[in-house]
């Protein structure tokens, strides 16, 4: 790079001589070698720039940055150039940097104040938008279920088969899981106290009431929630969701209500299904690890587990439903129109709206037990 | 002297064949036009011209280097002579306008930080947006800035050579026209060659040099614009009626 440029003073006087092409590639090696002539006691600059074949309009900005430089101390510059292009450029830079001067507001950094009302101001905003949501939806909810030839029959079926036929398989398998680990973990308690039968009392209670439903709706949320929120993320950035407004279809109507009404059929029987696997991994663990037969165990199940506890859990299907359906359409719906932000909606929605079960759930908790059920 | 040579181009998906023996030579300093009507391949041609979408059979030959046996490394280079402008900006939506135009520079120069924000904002002015859109987000800007932001990204490397994809299309009639002479400004500013596709009857007359117009799998006709109704092609009869 050193035959790019050489630097000759004589007396006050510094000759800066350019050669071949000159490139934003160029720019800070030649910075660091002009920079030491800048504390040297010179009264004149020459930028020699006849034998330069070519330069880029970063490097004409670059030779204007030294020459404001070289002005600023008080030096006088001139440039040795005779090449037409190369004229050219350095004219061009020099115009628009006029202009910047010109008509450029500096930039103003926003004070600590106003950042933090801002953020004040959208999370009240946010919380005014969920509110407003949730209003549109039941007044939705009301107007269209007046009339049964109101409800889309077919969005609903295809929602349940997105959302819940096809989720079978993952729920039977995690709470069979489920199940099947709860059993081992007390099944070895219970042994060294002698009361293997207990463990039917045990997993009945704990899983037809609290674990399958907590356990459904978990996944559910991780995998209908996040859904929902991608489609409708995606489909109000390519303005889908503006299109049906604009036709006159409320998107309300056809996105929102078959999505939270299949949930809410759906998660009820899901749950029931989450049930019967539990109780069966419960039961395998209860036959191979503590010899309690089938029979036995189907035998002493319907003496001690009250149906109650089986109609609890089911009963939380579908308030669990309704907040993992509508917290992921809303957060779809807040999607703004850039990339980005559907990654981050979908985040928010299922960590929101597994926090929001569990909320639930805990309500129920303290409900039914100071109802005495 | 020519900048781009396609010879004998193919290109297949599937079972449908797009190119079939596809000739042009792009010269430089020119601003050439690829048109043509929907669905018959131009932006598949800019795309292979880009790199973006690989060759089926023939060759294109870009600044003299062959992309369809290029290396790695030769490539690279040449993806830093050339701008490509998308038909929607494609600006980084997790980036500022000037975090945008500054991306190339910082990933490929070591340039300062006080030299890349000068460049940047000559960038930004050259195109014509003002410095104080340069802290917006691609999301908070209009079709028009996007465009310009989007070009002012392209322009960031000072490349030789340009690719627009529709440069004009989604802006209102005067806005278009700015487009238009904003290229023919760059163009004689900064010396650039210029590929683009184009739907926009006026912007073809006001800023093409030569065209090159693809009809049924070939190049239909190429020259200049003035010559065009020479053409015998049933799409340049329609268009240039």
């Amino acid at each position: 790079m050193q035959n790019k440029l050489k630097a000759t003073e004589e007396g006050e006087e510094l000759f800066l001589h350019f050669f071949e092409k000159l490139t934003l590639y160029d720019i800070t090696t030649l910075e660091h070698l002009i920079s030491k002539y800048f504390a040297k006691n010179i009264s004149q600059v020459v930028l020699d720039l006849e034998k330069v074949e070519y330069i880029d309009t970063a490097f004409g900005i670059f030779l204007l940055k030294i020459e404001e430089h070289f002005q600023q101390r008080g030096v006088t510059t001139t440039f040795l150039c005779d090449n037409i292009s190369i004229n050219s450029t350095l004219e061009l830079v020099r115009r628009q940097k006029r202009k910047r001067e010109e008509g450029g507001h500096p930039l103003v950094k926003k004070p600590f104040s106003e950042n933090f009302f801002s953020m004040i101001n959208d999370i009240s905003v946010g919380i005014v938008s969920f509110l407003t949501f949730f209003g549109q939806l039941i007044m939705t909810q009301l107007y269209y279920l007046k009339s049964f030839k109101n409800i889309r029959y077919k969005e609903i079926a295809f929602e349940i088969n997105e959302s819940a036929i096809r989720a079978i398989g993952i729920v039977s398998l995690t709470s069979f899981l489920i199940g099947l680990v709860v059993a081992y973990q007390s099944a070895y308690q219970l042994k060294s106290y002698g009361a293997n039968i207990f463990i039917v009392d045990m997993l009945g209670i704990s899983i037809l009431r609290e674990l399958a439903p907590l356990i459904t709706a978990i996944v559910i949320a991780g995998r209908s929630g996040s859904a929902f929120t991608a489609q409708i993320g995606a489909m109000k950035i390519t303005q889908e969701i503006d299109a049906m407004k604009s036709m006159g279809f409320d998107p309300f109507a056809f996105l929102v209500l078959p999505r939270i009404i299949a949930l809410m059929i759906t998660l009820p029987i899901l749950i029931f299904i989450a049930d019967m696997m539990g109780m069966f991994g419960g039961m395998l663990v209860s036959n191979l690890d503590l010899g309690i037969s089938t029979q036995l165990f189907l035998d002493r199940f319907r003496e001690v587990v009250d149906v109650k506890h089986f109609y609890i859990g089911i009963l939380k299907g579908p308030f669990f439903a309704f907040l993992i359906a509508s917290i992921g359409i809303y957060r779809g719906l807040s999607v703004k129109d850039d990339t980005q932000s559907i990654g981050f909606n979908t985040t928010k929605s299922v960590v929101e709206s597994i926090f929001a079960v569990i909320v639930c759930d805990a309500l129920f908790s303290i409900i039914f037990t100071n109802l005495g059920i | 002297m020519p900048v781009i040579k396609v010879r004998d181009l193919k290109t297949i998906f599937g079972e449908k064949v797009v190119h079939d023996g596809l000739n042009l030579t792009i010269n430089e300093g020119e601003i050439y036009g690829l048109l043509g009507p929907s669905g018959c391949g131009k932006t598949t041609l800019l795309r292979e011209m880009v790199m973006l979408e690989a060759i089926s059979h023939g060759s294109i030959e870009i600044l003299g280097k062959k992309i369809e046996s290029i290396s790695a490394k030769d490539a690279q280079n040449l993806k830093q002579n050339w701008g490509v402008l998308f038909q929607f900006g494609a600006l980084f939506s997790s980036l500022s306008l000037r975090d945008n135009i500054a991306l190339p520079l910082v990933e490929y120069t070591d340039l300062s930080k006080s030299m890349i924000d000068e460049i940047v904002d000559f960038k930004i002015k050259i195109v014509g947006l003002k410095p104080q859109d340069s802290e917006l987000f691609p999301s908070q800007i209009s079709g028009g800035m996007k465009k310009k932001a989007g070009l002012a990204r392209a322009l960031a490397m000072d490349p030789k050579l340009l690719f627009l994809d529709e440069p004009t299309s989604g802006l209102d009639p005067i806005s278009a026209r700015e487009f238009d002479a904003l290229i023919l400004k760059l163009r004689s500013m900064l010396g650039l060659t210029i590929v683009m596709v184009s739907h926009d009857l006026q912007s073809i007359y006001d800023t093409l040099d030569r065209v090159a117009i693809i009809d049924e799998k070939k190049i239909a006709y190429e020259g200049s614009i003035q010559d065009v109704k020479t053409s015998k092609s049933k799409f340049v009869q329609t268009f240039f009626k």
